[in-house]
């Protein structure tokens, strides 16, 4: 089995400007913020994100390398709202293909079996239609009739996602209650990378957890980075919960002048001592 | 007459639980912390077999985890029909379309929210409900800025494919409304005790729909009060989301 080890700055630089990239967890939960600290170092722009979204898409819109955000929301889960985020679509620095949340796991459930969409009535009769012309309806082809969402696509050039364990050829094992959409991430990307905790021998895995834990198998996975407070300080339970004075400080950061650059070079020397 | 030995929190709770009545076995997702102690008292009173999450991916009854939720089976669920959620509102219009996304032009907005959500698969998939903890023209608006929660208007005009819509009620500060008139335009069915239909009226920003009676909305049991005081919200929490 391939050895897949790497570097985050090493992954994260087989990628390009202009790429469409999808990021797992969930707001405020399990993100790849070791790979997203490495998206922030690197010279990357223009990208594209799609993501259930959280301080990821907060911090790359801050550190301005987003051109355009695929979301249903962006929170911060203990704070409702992502400060940064916000600011962005607030000077109209980001275009925003804001869809439903369930449209978004439709669109790389599609992308990842192929298809070039999945129907869905999530979308009929709102604004989500309205405000994303890419979109469009099907007819039923069957004695229904019924007009429903086509929900397009949403092919990845490269997906990054955080979990608990792995083993260096990519199996990697999700202890926490719920995998959100990781699965669905990799198997959208053309280029996936996993960060993890903790980098085990394959046979100490299932030690760790039941088969189910092992969601994505490493035909789903091209890079593996051990990442330990990987996810920090969004949450990565049961390895640890979410630091909420650290999210306070970012969140605090917003409302000053040079705020963020402050946070940045904090939040970023901070992978440095961790590690990773 | 004594003075009353509830206070306004108590009855919007008791308000909000009236919305998962006759519901059955289905998830009830309230959002926000009233709607989830309303939730709470509905389960412990007379919805007892509604099914609620802990907000992480565990089912739980009564203290005791039941069963496994993540958001996959939530999404799952939400399509299957099988739930009823309690959502809030930035804006809401007449025929109840809701916005949570953004306040101004949605390519350079005024004031981002959220975001939309799972607003438009919940409202065309399963019913829904909402509670606005400060009732005024600010939120009851003519026209919201996007639609997220599909409303009775836009639902009407999709036809069969809308055929698992249907908004229950919107619960205030104020008031108790649903859409039960003639266009599903939205209704007054009951006022708070010492708020009057004028009072709600002057504080919506469309017209309403006001029948000739309008009754006071049910103020909460002793039974009620005690599960509220000393067992499902002895902190008052509830009470936080009154009066901001």
């Amino acid at each position: 089995m391939a050895d897949k080890r790497t570097t985050a700055d090493a992954a994260v630089a087989q990628l390009a400007d202009g790429m469409t990239i999808g990021i797992g967890g969930w707001g405020s939960r399990r993100k790849p913020m070791a790979l997203v600290r490495a998206l922030l170092r690197s010279p990357l722009k223009d990208l594209t994100v799609v993501s259930f979204a959280g301080p990821d898409l907060g911090m790359l819109c801050a550190a301005g390398k987003v051109r355009r955000a695929v979301f249903g929301f962006a929170s911060l889960d203990s704070i409702p709202l992502e400060p940064y985020f916000r600011a962005a679509r607030q000077a109209g620095a980001i275009e925003a293909s804001e869809i439903d949340e369930g449209m978004l796991q439709w669109g790389l459930y599609a992308a990842a079996l192929r298809l070039p969409f999945l129907p869905t009535r999530a979308g009929l009769g709102s604004d989500a239609l309205a405000l994303n012309p890419w979109l469009r309806t099907v007819r039923s082809p069957y004695d229904d009739r019924e007009e429903l969402v086509a929900m397009r696509a949403l092919e990845l050039d490269a997906a990054i996602v955080h979990v608990h364990r792995a083993d260096v050829s990519g199996n990697a094992q999700i202890l926490g209650p719920d995998a959100y959409f990781d699965d669905l991430f990799c198997m959208a990307a053309k280029r996936r990378i996993v960060s993890c905790e903790r980098i085990v021998r394959t046979e100490e895995l299932l030690a760790r957890g039941p088969l189910q834990t092992l969601r994505i198998h490493r035909g789903m996975v091209d890079a593996v980075v051990e990442a330990p407070r990987g996810a920090g300080f969004t949450s990565c339970e049961p390895d640890y919960p979410r630091d909420e004075a650290a999210q306070k400080a970012y969140a605090a950061s917003a409302q000053e002048p040079g705020g963020w650059d402050a946070f940045r070079a904090t939040y970023l020397t901070e992978t440095v001592t961790g590690g990773a | 007459m004594s003075s009353p030995d509830y206070a306004l929190h108590e009855v919007c709770v008791v308000a909000c639980a009236e919305a998962w009545r006759g519901d059955g076995e289905i998830l009830a997702s309230p959002i926000g912390v009233l709607p989830a102690v309303a939730a709470r008292l509905a389960k412990a009173t007379f919805a007892p077999d509604l099914l609620m999450t802990d907000g992480i991916a565990s089912l739980v009854s009564n203290g005791v985890v039941e069963g496994w939720m993540p958001y996959r089976t939530v999404f799952d669920t939400v399509w299957s029909g099988r739930r009823h959620v309690m959502m809030g509102a930035s804006q809401i219009d007449r025929f109840g379309n809701q916005n949570i996304s953004c306040i101004g032009d949605h390519a350079r907005p005024k004031a981002q929210l959220v975001g939309m959500r799972g607003a438009p698969g919940n409202t065309i998939n399963h019913p829904t409900s909402y509670w606005i903890p400060a009732h005024s023209t600010r939120v009851f608006v003519p026209k919201v800025d996007v639609v997220c929660g599909v409303g009775y208007d836009r639902a009407a005009a999709l036809g069969p494919s809308a055929r698992f819509h249907g908004l229950r009620r919107v619960v205030t500060n104020l008031a108790v409304l649903d859409f039960e008139s003639p266009d599903h335009a939205m209704r007054l069915v009951s006022c708070h005790p010492g708020v009057s239909p004028a009072d709600v009226v002057k504080a919506t920003g469309f017209p309403l729909v006001v029948p000739e009676h309008v009754e006071t909305t049910r103020t909460p049991t002793t039974e009620e009060l005690r599960l509220l005081r000393e067992v499902i919200d002895p902190q008052g929490t509830a009470a936080r989301e009154l009066g901001r």
